[in-house]
């Protein structure tokens, strides 16, 4: 289990999912595939910064770098220090 | 030459893929005023067809109504037919100033500023107030003119839950740290007729030293009791500190849109709101039939409660039909279909059936949303209202949705 993932996943689904949405994965595409709208992300965002005590530049919170939770976790990664 | 076989042929096939994907939209073309019985070429070079128009904004029956005519004609006779000019070189005559005066009184507001349109006004509004230090909170269900106005300006944009008031104070907190704040809502939600709980809106808005922007296009002129608005209707008129409206609906359906609410934002627009700035003064002609239609509307509230009972008639009509309604109780009345391919033939079967109403799918409403979207007006009697219930429920009949679930019509005719 990865928890970074579980975390951006969980908040994905309470943020952004109705109850009757369909269930999503590790890989499901939210901006593109029109689950999540550009726009919205930004919470995400805020939300991780804060939780994780990092940056992430605006030049690099592009929707392509957010439209998974793959891709979400694999940019968290670049800031947070291990 | 700049125009290449390339170029060409780049854009055909975008156009084609339009096409392919069922998105490719055709206007009908109309041969009569707007109005409830309409004449229509449709598909193009067909000859004319009567039909009930059950898909305008003209909710108040204003857009054709005589006297609005009759004043507009005097209005071109004494004020010329255009300005040639934005209204801060040589392009603000007297009834400009008149028509501003008379919509902050008619909104309850200290002032206002008039765009070319309500477009405009959304376009201009958030650049002329807001920066990079600012946020911008919205419903997540706003009209697409605020989007493209939100993002032509520097403050940083979240959004909340539809309707969803926890969400929006949960969003209110984590931006404290902000400059300023501006939630931004809808009051009449264009695509489901629903409207937004302004009373807990204004509530929070004070709790949390936020501004609020309600674009109420699909509500001035009829919602409320004497038709102010969505916030007369949820008692909070003076304490709306931006209100965004268009003139190209209820108020005569012609163009035009404005800003109207606290003294200092609209001079600020009037100062900095590039559409403002940088586009021509509304006709004259059109603001002359503008303060027609405000003068018509404060001397009686019939246009309005014919409006309501004929929206109560046609929901329940719906209702006992079978249909599958969006709950709400505005001139918006969507008919739910779910499947976008449905809501094209149904559509179509209406027209055939004499009578004129649209299909919504993807990208318009979420997916597996589709629906016609019927708006009610104060023209229509109660004949043309018996007459399109007629046709839908024999359109119903032949798809055989009547009395089914969601469920059901899903099983059926997929998402």
């Amino acid at each position: 289990m990865d928890e970074l993932k579980e975390i951006i996943k969980n908040y994905v689904i309470k943020e952004y999912l109705e109850p009757d949405s369909d269930p999503i994965d590790y890989d499901t595409p939210l901006i593109s595939g029109g689950i999540v709208d550009s726009f919205s992300m930004v919470s995400l965002k805020r939300f991780l910064e804060n939780k994780y005590n990092i940056q992430i530049p605006d030049d690099q919170a592009t929707p392509e770098a957010f439209d998974s939770v793959n891709k979400i976790a694999d940019l968290v990664r670049r800031f947070v220090k291990v | 030459m700049a125009f290449p076989d390339s170029v060409r042929e780049l854009y055909q096939a975008q156009l084609k893929a339009l096409q392919e994907g069922g998105l490719f939209k055709e206007e009908r073309f109309i041969h009569s005023p707007q109005a409830a019985d309409i004449e229509v070429e449709f598909p193009a070079g067909s000859s004319l067809k009567k039909v009930i128009n059950m898909c305008a904004n003209n909710y108040l029956g204003l857009s054709s109504h005589p006297e609005v005519i009759k004043a507009a004609h005097e209005g071109l006779e004494t004020r010329g037919f255009g300005m040639s000019s934005v209204r801060f070189i040589c392009g603000t005559q007297d009834i400009h100033k008149e028509l501003e005066k008379k919509m902050t009184e008619f909104l309850g507001t200290e002032d206002t500023i008039l765009f070319p349109s309500c477009m405009d006004a959304n376009a201009g509004v958030f650049e002329a107030i807001l920066t990079k230090d600012d946020v911008i909170i919205s419903d997540r269900l706003v009209h697409a003119s605020l989007i493209d106005g939100i993002r032509l300006c520097s403050a940083m944009h979240d959004t909340f839950k539809h309707s969803d008031m926890e969400h929006l104070e949960e969003k209110l907190q984590m931006y404290q740290d902000k400059r300023l704040r501006l939630v931004v809502t809808d009051g009449v939600f264009s695509m489901d007729g629903d409207t937004a709980k302004l009373d807990k809106m204004v509530e929070l808005c004070e709790k949390y030293n936020a501004m609020l922007l309600v674009d109420d296009s699909h509500a001035t002129g009829f919602i409320g009791k004497t038709g102010r608005g969505t916030h007369e209707k949820y008692g909070v008129m003076g304490k709306i500190d931006i209100i965004t409206t268009t003139f190209g609906k209820a108020l005569g359906g012609a163009t035009g849109g404005c800003v109207s609410g606290r003294r200092e934002i609209v001079e600020m627009c009037r100062q900095r709101a590039r559409p403002y700035l940088f586009s021509n003064t509304i006709a004259p002609v059109i603001i002359v039939g503008i303060l027609k239609v405000l003068e018509i509307l404060s001397a009686t509230t019939e246009r309005r409660d014919k409006l309501e009972k004929n929206t109560e008639y046609w929901r329940k009509g719906l209702t006992e039909a079978g249909f599958i309604l969006k709950e709400g109780d505005t001139p918006i009345v969507p008919v739910m279909l779910f499947n976008a391919r449905l809501a094209q033939e149904f559509s179509r079967a209406l027209y055939e059936e004499g009578i004129y109403a649209i299909g919504f799918f993807f990208p318009v409403v979420p997916q597996g949303q589709a629906r016609i979207r019927t708006q009610i007006s104060a023209a229509h009697e109660i004949h043309h209202l018996d007459k399109a219930l007629e046709a839908f429920i024999k359109v119903g009949k032949k798809f055989d949705i009547l009395h089914k679930t969601k469920q059901e019509i899903i099983a059926r005719y997929g998402m």
